[in-house]
């Protein structure tokens, strides 16, 4: 063996490359987020031109007291998190009512109702044609906009169709056998094996609303009922292109607290992230599953 | 899904969607024959395929050089740090580079500035704007895409590789000989699907990045269908863009899935 193991000088070489290239990758994607760690603490003379820094003299929580006090960062949070919960608990109910049916081969009409379901998934009247719905439904400018269109999900339904499908059969006729209807067998035998899957999926639903911005943008104008997101959204990316004049006045009325406003979008941004940040080493673990979850389907 | 009839009608709100005149694809022959479709149709597929050339194997290669990387923990926090962004919304990342890219402090110009050279606007110049676009998506998308190959790679039998060393393949030879081939029908697979999505160019980070400078390179049938629709009210108009784009869509991706069923059992349906 140890003639297997002495490497060759190429090989040395490679090795001193590929490590380099991953420690320089794990920068480049690190450092940027640490910059705006640093603007965010900033005191505004530093904030104006903050360069090229790996840490700063002083840390000022100025930022984070202004976005937590003046602003709908507070409200923005409840609205995220309403709709990440609410919205991630009633797509799973939503789901299983569907994908437990559906896993019963002896259900009638079984796979139309499939090929009705899975025709959503790759066929949609497009944003306009939804757009008009939800204005003719009266759900402009309520936060069930944020739940109710995607309460069902086409993929995350056929996902746990399959699992069920692959539950030993004799474990629910014995349930039958002993008096318990469908209801009982699908809530309490079924589900209860389900959960690594449901976790699963509920943590990519959860994601999936924190990050949502975009029905945000189209379906609501109340400024009480915004995700964090598109408050996101309306401080650094339109003050960038399209000019968004609420925004620069409330950068106006800043300067008599001596905050720059690359301090306030910063820390925005920060605290978008940060819940996301935090239980970031839980949440990839469950993700990596996930990918071989849904590699399984079909 | 029924309100697409507007888009064969003369739509006004007040007579509603069933109230309005039919009006003889009137809006598919002025899609066909209007310059700014024809901008946004050539901007998404250039966009697509930029995305497909560079974007596509860039996860191939990280997947390969993390396999080279013996120290186990190591190569677990490197490939944790890789698929941070993909948790990350284009609202938020986009934030991220305007800051990190910012003429005025951003650290890149900073050092540029330091070295001699002349700030660069990264996001306003048309001719640097595509490159900005494709790889803040391959530094965004890299790692997670690196995730299923990885998982492939581990799959291969140990022994193969230690034929190998025996017969005296060195690290190269057998990532050439052993890894690619090994990886060459979920590549031909992901490939096939990739070129399905072939008119989605990427609308969340397109909208959050691009700015008029930029227009001209950066407009896609996405983000053209949202300024006609509901910035214009073009109803009618913009949701025929979006039907043809559906319907273009739907044809793409039954296809390449009929191919990838035909070549391997993975069909997705």
């Amino acid at each position: 063996m140890s003639i297997l193991k002495k490497k060759s000088i190429g090989g040395t070489t490679f090795d001193v490359l590929n490590y380099t290239f991953m420690i320089l990758f794990s920068i480049s994607i690190i450092y940027p987020f640490w910059n705006l760690i640093l603007l965010s603490f900033s005191d505004q003379a530093e904030a104006t031109n903050l360069g090229f820094r790996l840490w700063i003299k002083t840390w000022d929580t100025a930022a984070y007291n202004y976005i937590f006090t003046h602003n709908n960062i507070p409200m923005g949070y409840v609205n995220t998190i309403f709709r990440a919960f609410a919205g991630t608990i009633l797509m799973l109910i939503m789901c299983y009512l569907g994908a437990y049916p559906l896993a019963k081969k002896n259900l009638p009409g079984r796979n139309i109702i499939t090929i009705f379901f899975l025709i959503t998934m790759f066929f949609g009247g497009g944003l306009i044609p939804s757009y008009l719905l939800i204005k003719k439904i009266n759900l402009m400018n309520s936060r069930w906009v944020y739940i109710i269109p995607g309460i069902f999900s086409t993929y995350n339904m056929i996902i746990m169709r399959n699992f069920i499908m692959s539950i030993d059969k004799e474990l629910e006729e014995a349930a039958l056998i002993d008096g318990a209807n469908y209801f009982d067998v699908a809530f309490k035998i079924v589900a209860p094996l389900l959960k690594p899957v449901l976790a699963t999926i509920a943590l990519w639903s959860i994601v999936g609303h924190w990050n949502s911005w975009f029905d945000c943008l189209i379906y609501i104008k109340d400024e009480n009922k915004y995700v964090l997101q598109l408050i996101v959204r309306r401080m650094v990316v339109q003050s960038q292109g399209e000019q968004d004049f609420k925004s620069l006045e409330a950068f106006n009325r800043l300067s008599e607290i001596k905050i720059h406003s690359s301090n306030v979008k910063s820390a925005v941004i920060l605290v978008t992230i940060g819940p996301i940040i935090l239980i970031y080493p839980f949440l990839q673990k469950y993700f990596v599953k996930g990918i071989m979850i849904g590699s399984l389907k079909g | 899904m029924y309100g697409v009839v507007i888009a064969f009608k003369d739509f006004k709100p007040v007579k509603g969607i069933l109230g309005s005149e039919w009006n003889n694809f009137q809006h598919f022959k002025d899609l066909f024959s209007s310059v700014g479709f024809f901008r946004v149709f050539k901007n998404t597929i250039y966009i697509s395929l930029l995305r497909l050339a560079f974007g596509f194997p860039a996860p191939i290669i990280l997947a390969l050089l993390l396999n080279e990387i013996g120290h186990v923990k190591f190569k677990k926090i490197t490939q944790t740090i890789s698929y941070l962004p993909v948790f990350m919304s284009w609202v938020v990342l986009a934030g991220v580079f305007f800051e990190f890219l910012s003429v005025q402090r951003g650290p890149v110009n900073y050092l540029i500035k330091v070295l001699g050279g002349q700030p660069v606007e990264f996001f306003t110049d048309k001719r640097l704007f595509i490159t900005m676009l494709i790889s803040t998506g391959i530094w965004q998308g890299v790692g997670w895409g690196a995730v299923i190959y990885l998982a492939s790679l581990s799959s291969i039998n140990p022994e193969l590789y230690e034929s190998a060393e025996i017969d005296g393949a060195n690290r190269f030879h057998k990532a050439v000989h052993i890894s690619i081939p090994f990886l060459t029908p979920v590549i031909t697979i992901l490939f096939i699907l990739n070129l399905g999505g072939i008119l989605n160019a990427g609308f969340d980070q397109i909208f959050n990045m691009y700015n008029p400078l930029v227009m001209e390179v950066s407009d896609i049938i996405d983000t053209y269908v949202y300024r006609m629709g509901l910035l214009n009210a073009e109803y009618d108009f913009s949701a025929a863009v979006g039907l043809f784009k559906n319907v273009v869509g739907v044809i793409f991706i039954i296809i390449s899935n009929s191919i990838v069923a035909r070549i391997s059992e993975y069909g997705i349906w």
